[in-house]
């Protein structure tokens, strides 16, 4: 098969981009998108012309490292797959397939599709934490945590913290991943003491780097690759406003979680 | 030279508790004074440099990705290991001690793997403390399961994510001190070389990935956590990220490298299925606690697995290790796999290839039980091939996945170089010549939460004279170095692209330094990975500039390295005239295909050192004494 494509090329955060065409060669519907734009990229280092820069680790869906825009849908057609468990398989020869970057003003696009999602880190310095020593915990048996509890919070915490959720949203409202990091963290006994702390620091990290309000359309948890439920948000909506609350009347502290 | 471990006197069960006492502290006020270089936020790297910032060092953690979670280590998935024995099935210390040599094939450091166990059980008590979500039981305690080359079930995991969630915890755990300060965190930032002064490392050469500049860091002392070497073989389960420039360039230093021919090569991975490849993909080990691995008895079987009758099936590795099964060491399964293929017995397009089953596990335990167990792994599997495992067996095949040889390092984890430390799969120290699955998120972990945080003390009290300034004669010279290579690489403008060079190395590993080594092979290798240097040097082509980001000019330079590196390893495997865990000499095996070890030849860690680039490097050797236990014959059956 051979596919067109239409793809966003970008000097780097300071100049204008543009959308550029390529013809591919000849592709095997069994190779990833990935691994088509490998295979595109040959061709034109070949050429002596710059290759198209794009995002990519692990190729295996858990770094969160790939961030394409596939016609239009963050991570592409497939619903719980990451941009590089995207097989060539989904697209029809002689298609036209249009790759963009994730778009977010939160992320600014460094070049061609790669865009800086270090806002992410910035909201986990401020509170996605427990705040542990090395050496000083309890032996890991002393509290039991039923699989049920246990199980919920693995649900929050299987984020990539790949940033699809951000781009999806019209408003870049950063809500799902910060309810699923905070939610993890939240709902086990060992979170419990630093939880008003934590969503409060979080949240307003949230809103200094940019990221938008949450107008519950939840285009976040469609596109999520691991699909994290948009109930998250709901959950952490209730841990804020009692934060805030318990907050108001005196007992949270209103310094942040230590950094 | 001399290979001094440094292991602490007295019986083997209390030497790390001697060492803890024995110890120099660094008092409070001058940890503050202290500036620690810490590259890599794997398991190793993150955890290291948290501990080290919360203990009041002045941190500064370099990693090249975008953020320090996303580490190779993310993509560990099968558990982690440790002798808690909460299943009460009598694992202990002594026993997880005794199975990690014995997995290595009695190639590891003694002092270091007991340390190892006994610390294990501190690193599951900080992951929950952590929140990091283990599996549970419905009574709420910690659920386990059993891997590969252990008759107790010991590994702790989240899902078929565990990495992914110790990483987390990791980085949750760095993240906090990059929020007080502590710690400061270089992202996109790629440590291109080590600076040496007087002898003791003292800082690094780094090249921001996004803007081009390179910068140079001065340090009281190193230390790299940048995670292991596989992708010299181009096709890995390894992210495509992972690379060897900063031991390399360490190694080119003056730090030895040691046993850099211990390769691991999983026997659980999809196999490839085209000249595009870009990876493999593992399935995890765990698949093996429930799933049957079998060839058809008849070479060049053309019918559906699900035509093939029980009687005309063979499950190998039940057949060949009674006692062990399907969950036979890796290097012993990959093995296995490779000789029933060899038969002509392979399965697939290919031919290389084996059936893992689950449908007596299905019929056993119910399609939910398993796919409770494994469910986002058989996702997974049919993301890529488009079958549904439920259905039809999985077909694997061997890919290469781990690297247990990196750089010599003592019972500190110092390197022969004084004041650069390796921690993670980057040093050689605790899987000898063969890792035990779920074996390297521990030692990950308790290299960097630990070990390091205790020894760096008595590094940093013995020191004399502070950090030198960036502008050091030795810097200087380091970083022209580092910049007059990063020309030659833009300025080559020759014909061929990275990739393709990348790709005809891994060919040449693969065939040579893979699964089976033998002398003609070696030495046919060691011809022409030279020439295949030599012509990229010539040859390759580089786009772009080295003021931006340019991802042609970052491979550049890692396969650059790799082309070197691959020799030595070839050179380590001809040197080593034995077989053992996943170095498998043909000639030295007996008679029914298993590894002939020779211990009184080569009972010993190899150190390599370099030269220069004109002169073969020397080997050097550790001898390896084992006071606790005796070196036996590795069984299975
Ligand atoms: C698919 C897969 C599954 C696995 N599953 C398991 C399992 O179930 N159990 C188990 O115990 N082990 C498993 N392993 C092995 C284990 O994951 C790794 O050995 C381990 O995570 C390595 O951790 P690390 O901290 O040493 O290095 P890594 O996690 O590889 O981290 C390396 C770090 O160094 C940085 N870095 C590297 N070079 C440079 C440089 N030059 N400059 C700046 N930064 C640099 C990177 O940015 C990164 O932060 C698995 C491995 C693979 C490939
Ligand atoms: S490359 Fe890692 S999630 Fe896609």
């Amino acid at each position: 098969m051979k596919v067109r494509l239409k793809v966003w090329r970008q000097k780097n955060d300071r100049t204008a981009g543009s959308f550029e065409h390529y013809d591919t060669p000849d592709l095997n519907p069994n190779m990833s998108f990935l691994e088509m734009l490998d295979v595109v990229n040959e061709v034109l280092t070949e050429k002596g012309a710059d290759p198209i820069a794009f995002d990519h680790d692990c190729r295996e869906g858990i770094c969160g490292t790939c961030s394409l825009t596939i016609n239009g849908k963050p991570h592409g057609p497939h619903r719980g797959v990451a941009t590089c468990q995207t097989y060539m398989r989904s697209f029809r020869d002689g298609d036209t397939i249009t790759v963009e970057p994730f778009r977010a003003d939160p992320f600014p696009v460094m070049r061609d599709l790669i865009v800086n999602r270090a806002a992410f880190d910035k909201i986990m310095q401020s509170g996605g934490f427990i705040s542990v020593r090395t050496g000083a915990a309890p032996d890991a048996n002393t509290i039991p945590i039923s699989k049920e509890v246990a199980d919920l919070a693995m649900d929050a915490a299987a984020c990539i913290g790949c940033g699809a959720c951000v781009a999806a949203c019209k408003n870049a409202s950063a809500m799902l991943f910060v309810s699923a990091k905070a939610s993890q963290l939240n709902l086990l006994p060992q979170g419990k003491p630093e939880k008003d702390r934590r969503v409060l620091a979080m949240v307003q990290a949230m809103d200094e780097a940019g990221f938008g309000n949450c107008t519950n359309q939840y285009e976040c948890s469609a596109v999520c690759p691991k699909l994290i439920s948009e109930d998250f948000i709901a959950r952490m909506n209730r841990d804020y406003m009692a934060a805030t609350f318990r907050q108001t009347f005196g007992s949270v502290p209103s310094t942040v979680v230590g950094g | 030279m001399n290979f001094d471990a440094k292991i602490p006197s007295g019986p083997l069960p209390q030497k790390w508790d001697r060492y803890l006492t024995e110890a120099k502290l660094v008092s409070p006020n001058n940890k503050r004074k202290y500036e620690l270089i810490v590259v890599g936020a794997g398991l190793a790297g993150a955890s290291a440099a948290a501990s080290l910032g919360e203990l009041g060092y002045k941190v500064k953690c370099f990693v090249f990705h975008d953020s320090p979670r996303r580490a190779h280590s993310i993509a560990a998935q099968g558990g982690i290991n440790a002798a808690k024995n909460y299943q009460n099935d009598g694992d202990s210390v002594e026993r997880l001690f005794y199975d990690t040599i014995k997995g290595g094939d009695f190639r590891s450091r003694e002092a270091n793997v007991y340390r190892l166990a006994q610390v294990s059980v501190k690193i599951i008590d900080q992951c929950v403390a952590q929140g990091v979500p283990f599996a549970r039981e419905y009574g709420g305690l910690l659920a386990n399961r059993s891997f590969g080359g252990a008759q107790v079930a010991r590994t702790f995991y989240a899902r078929g994510q565990t990495g992914q969630q110790l990483l987390l915890g990791a980085y949750s755990a760095l993240s906090r001190q990059v929020g007080l300060g502590t710690v400061a965190m270089h992202t996109y930032e790629e440590m291109l070389d080590l600076v040496v002064v007087d002898g003791h490392a003292k800082g690094i050469i780094t090249r921001n990935l996004v803007s081009g500049e390179i910068a140079c860091h001065a340090a009281d002392a190193v230390i790299l956590a940048t995670g292991g070497y596989g992708n010299v073989f181009n096709l890995s389960t390894y992210a495509r990220g992972s690379n060897a420039t900063a031991i390399w360039r360490a190694y080119r230093r003056g730090a030895c490298f040691s046993n850099p021919c211990f390769t691991q090569i999983h026997p659980t991975c999809i196999p490839v299925s085209g000249d595009y490849q870009s990876k493999l993909t593992l399935m995890s080990e765990s698949l093996r606690n429930d799933g049957r691995i079998w060839v058809p008895k008849n070479v060049g079987e053309k019918r559906a697995p699900g035509d093939i009758p029980e009687s005309e099936r063979d499950y190998y590795l039940e057949r060949m290790y009674p006692s062990y099964g399907n969950l036979a060491p890796r290097d012993i399964s990959s093995r296995a796999a490779k000789r029933v293929c060899d038969e002509g017995r392979g399965v697939g397009e290919s031919g290389l290839g084996v059936y893992l089953d689950f449908s007596d596990a299905i019929n056993r335990l119910g399609l939910d039980t398993i796919r409770e167990r494994y469910g986002n792994l058989f996702d997974i599997y049919k993301e890529i091939t488009d079958e549904n495992a439920y259905e039809v067996p999985m077909r694997i095949f061997p890919a290469v996945h781990y690297t247990m040889g990196g750089l010599w390092v003592d019972y500190n984890l110092m390197s022969n170089v004084p004041g650069l430390f390796v921690l993670g799969e980057a040093n050689f120290s605790d899987h000898g010549a063969n890792r035990l699955g779920a074996s390297a998120l521990m030692q990950g972990l308790a290299d960097g939460y630990f070990v390091i945080p205790y020894t760096i003390g008595n590094y940093l009290t013995g020191i004399k004279g502070g950090r030198p300034a960036v502008d050091h004669a030795d810097f200087r010279r380091t970083e022209e170095e580092v910049r007059a290579r990063l020309k030659r690489l833009l300025e080559n403008k020759g014909k061929r692209t990275v990739q393709s060079f990348h790709k005809e190395l891994g060919k040449i590993m693969w065939d040579h330094c893979g699964m089976g080594r033998n002398e003609e092979g070696l030495k046919k290798a060691i011809e022409l990975i030279p020439q295949l240097r030599a012509e990229f040097w010539e040859n390759v082509t580089v786009p772009g500039s080295g003021e931006e980001l340019n991802q042609s000019l970052e491979r550049a330079g890692r396969v650059a390295d790799f082309l070197e590196l691959g020799e030595l390893m070839c050179r380590d495997a001809l040197d080593r005239r034995e077989s053992c865990g996943g170095h498998f000499r043909e000639e030295f095996q007996t008679e029914d295909g298993e590894a002939l070890r020779n211990d009184e030849d080569y009972g010993f860690v190899s150190c390599w050192e370099h030269q220069g680039d004109d002169k073969a490097p020397v080997r050097h050797r550790e001898p390896l004494d084992y006071e606790h236990i005796q070196m036996a014959v590795r069984n299975y059956k």
